[in-house]
């Protein structure tokens, strides 16, 4: 172990960023509480002793500007302050980014992303990307919909934070829940847990689905 | 007791728990958060026996808080760039004064071209203020900062300013050891002003100091400074027995034994540098950093004895002099003027501009290859800046040159990520 020098006094250097680094940037529009989906996760993270930063891209923000926010998730204390290049996971909250944004920057082909949308990855015009990326590791979600049906609210942040715990396992399903429940009372706590749940199940099914095309019968 | 909070409000929790009396803010991005927050704690009552001014200008919220602290009350605000220049007459009454006013300064680049985003432009604007003027790297020591700042302030009868870097740290979420009341009450005793206005024990504050006395009133705010070295020291030092953690003190230094290059700054760039150091250092490259946590009183000392034998030092700052260059780097060159160290000054990060950790190590390696200029601008896009000139160049009206370069670049206006 390093030993470091903090003003006169020896102390254990801070371990360096581990292996077990998350990252993990929200695509969105302004008022679909992109930075809040970003800020739960962090405390999803948090509440299974992990270290974990949220960030918003710091733009001007009005509703419907496209809006990036950030979650760093380690094992280790995190020091840096730098924006997410090379994320391991993207989340989409709304889909009619694609044309707009490049949602992809730096998104390795082990990546993992989630989109919600109603529509096929075809549909959508990302079949040729899905190709170069693993398939377990591709999921849509209808988030606005199920937000719609358990909030009566289209705000699909907290809903999409259930399917990336289905898709990455970076955080569990019961830790999201508890990240919602701080943020939120009452019935709207109570909602977005219901869709968030979900939207797990839902990814969880397309994992199976994909797990089972991929082995034999 | 850890939580994962919001920097913004862990520095509203921390700056309640030091008890203020009087808080008086208007709001400016990126500090509001903070001031809201304590707004939200005062209004619930949880924050108990504190006056709440809402000011229709900074002017006023540093004027009240004058007002404030010399009636012997504990005085807090905040603000940012424009925020704190349209302060700054006050700011510099309050250092002259010696009243121990705290402040935040969530840092942010000035105008014009008009910028929310991060620098440290703001700062150094009042860097001869005669306030105590710290940097925290971390939310942590953001948070802890203040509890410190309300201690050294009032020991001294110093303004102190806790600068912390606007958007990076005030709206970055984070897991933050939250001091409890009970820890910030045995930590802070109440405050016994030095002067205070009081009708039953009249005084005079602010009188008009002729040329008889000017230079001894200055000389003696200098020497409140240089007292404040080995204060900052010491409540950094109790700090640690009573919180189980560092924060604060005068430099805070990172594998600098055996450095062969030491990178300096001020800031929440130092997490980012300290992880570019370890990468390197993995592959050889002896990089040790330093981190300024008290820029004013400036610790020439314990600069020195940090930087150690170090032959390449590299001052990163995220401001610089118009015309001349580095800020931080003439303050860092006389700390070490008789060592016989390279010193560059690098520019990086002005009005929000991201700086990855690749621009960094690029910058530590032309260090070692000793190719680092004396003055380098990281990422700067000399094509833009060659197209204006020539612009400028070829015709009269050329135009106003941020406009230009925002079309050369297709950018909009209101500030693309």
């Amino acid at each position: 172990m390093v030993r470091v020098d903090i003003d006169g006094l020896e102390n254990e250097a801070r371990p360096r960023k581990g292996p077990a680094l998350f990252q993990v940037r929200f695509h969105g529009r302004g008022g679909q509480g992109v930075v809040t989906a970003a800020e739960m996760l962090s405390v999803a993270a948090f509440v299974e002793g992990r270290h974990a930063q949220a960030f918003p891209s710091f733009g001007s923000e009005r509703a419907g500007a496209p809006v990036v926010a950030f979650c760093r998730i380690s094992d280790t204390e995190i020091r840096t302050h730098s924006p997410i290049a090379a994320p391991d996971a993207v989340v989409v909250q709304d889909a009619t980014l694609l044309h707009q944004v490049d949602l992809f920057a730096g998104l390795g082909a082990d990546g993992y992303l989630l989109i919600n949308t109603t529509h096929s990855l075809d549909e959508l015009g990302l079949g040729e990307l899905a190709e170069g990326m693993r398939r377990d590791r591709l999921a849509i979600v209808p988030a606005t919909q199920l937000a719609l049906e358990h909030l009566g609210r289209p705000v699909p942040n907290a809903v999409l934070l259930g399917g990336l715990a289905a898709l990455s396992g970076v955080v569990s399903l019961d830790a999201v829940v508890g990240a919602i429940k701080e943020r939120f009372t009452g019935p709207l706590a109570d909602g977005n847990a219901a869709a968030a749940a979900a939207a797990y199940r839902i990814v969880a099914e397309q994992q199976e689905e994909v797990a089972s095309l991929a082995t034999p019968a | 007791m850890l939580r994962q909070l919001e920097g913004s409000r862990a520095v509203a929790m921390a700056v309640a728990a030091c008890r203020p009396q009087v808080v008086c803010a208007y709001p400016i991005t990126p500090q509001t958060h903070i001031v809201e927050g304590v707004g939200e704690m005062v209004k619930s009552g949880e924050l108990a026996g504190c006056e709440f001014i809402n000011v229709e200008s900074e002017f006023a919220a540093m004027s009240v808080a004058i007002g404030a602290s010399a009636a012997g009350s504990r005085a807090y605000t905040a603000t940012s760039s424009q925020g704190l220049l349209f302060m700054i007459e006050a700011v510099y009454n309050a250092g002259g004064l010696g009243l121990p006013v705290v402040m935040t300064l969530a840092n942010r680049a000035i105008g014009a071209p008009i910028n929310i985003w991060n620098d440290h432009s703001d700062a150094m604007a009042v860097r001869d203020a005669g306030w105590v003027m710290l940097f925290a790297e971390s939310n942590q020591e953001a948070t802890d900062l203040h509890i410190q700042a309300f201690r050294l302030a009032e020991d001294l009868s110093l303004p102190v300013m806790v600068n912390m870097d606007g958007f990076v740290l005030t709206h970055a979420t984070e897991r933050i050891d939250v001091p409890t009341q009970e820890q910030v009450d045995a930590f802070l005793p109440p405050f016994e002003p030095r002067q205070v206005l009081d009708p039953a024990d009249p005084v005079t504050i602010g009188a008009l100091v002729g040329p008889e006395a000017f230079t001894e009133v200055r000389f003696l705010a200098h020497a409140k400074q240089l007292q404040a070295i080995g204060r900052i020291r010491e409540v950094a030092d109790e700090f640690a027995q009573a919180f189980g953690r560092r924060s604060g003190g005068l430099v805070n230094s990172y594998r600098v034994e055996d450095a062969d290059v030491v990178v300096v700054a001020l800031g929440s760039i130092l997490g980012t540098i300290k992880d570019v150091a370890d990468e390197m250092r993995e592959r050889g490259t002896k990089v040790g950093v330093v981190g300024i946590t008290s820029f004013r009183p400036f610790p020439l000392e314990a600069l020195h004895e940090a930087i150690g034998d170090a032959r390449r030092v590299v001052v990163i700052e995220r401001a610089f002099s118009i015309g001349f260059g580095g800020v931080l780097s003439t303050d860092v060159a006389l700390a070490i003027a008789d060592a016989k160290a390279r010193i560059s000054t690098v520019v990086a990060g002005l009005g929000g501009r991201a700086v990855p950790e690749a621009s960094i190590a690029a910058v530590i390696e032309d260090a070692m290859a000793d190719s680092l200029e004396a003055l380098r601008f990281v990422d700067l896009d000399r094509s833009v800046v060659e197209r204006e000139l020539a612009r400028m160049a070829g015709d009269r009206r050329s135009g106003p040159s941020a406009e230009n370069v925002l079309r050369d670049l297709r950018a909009v206006a209101s500030g693309s990520v």
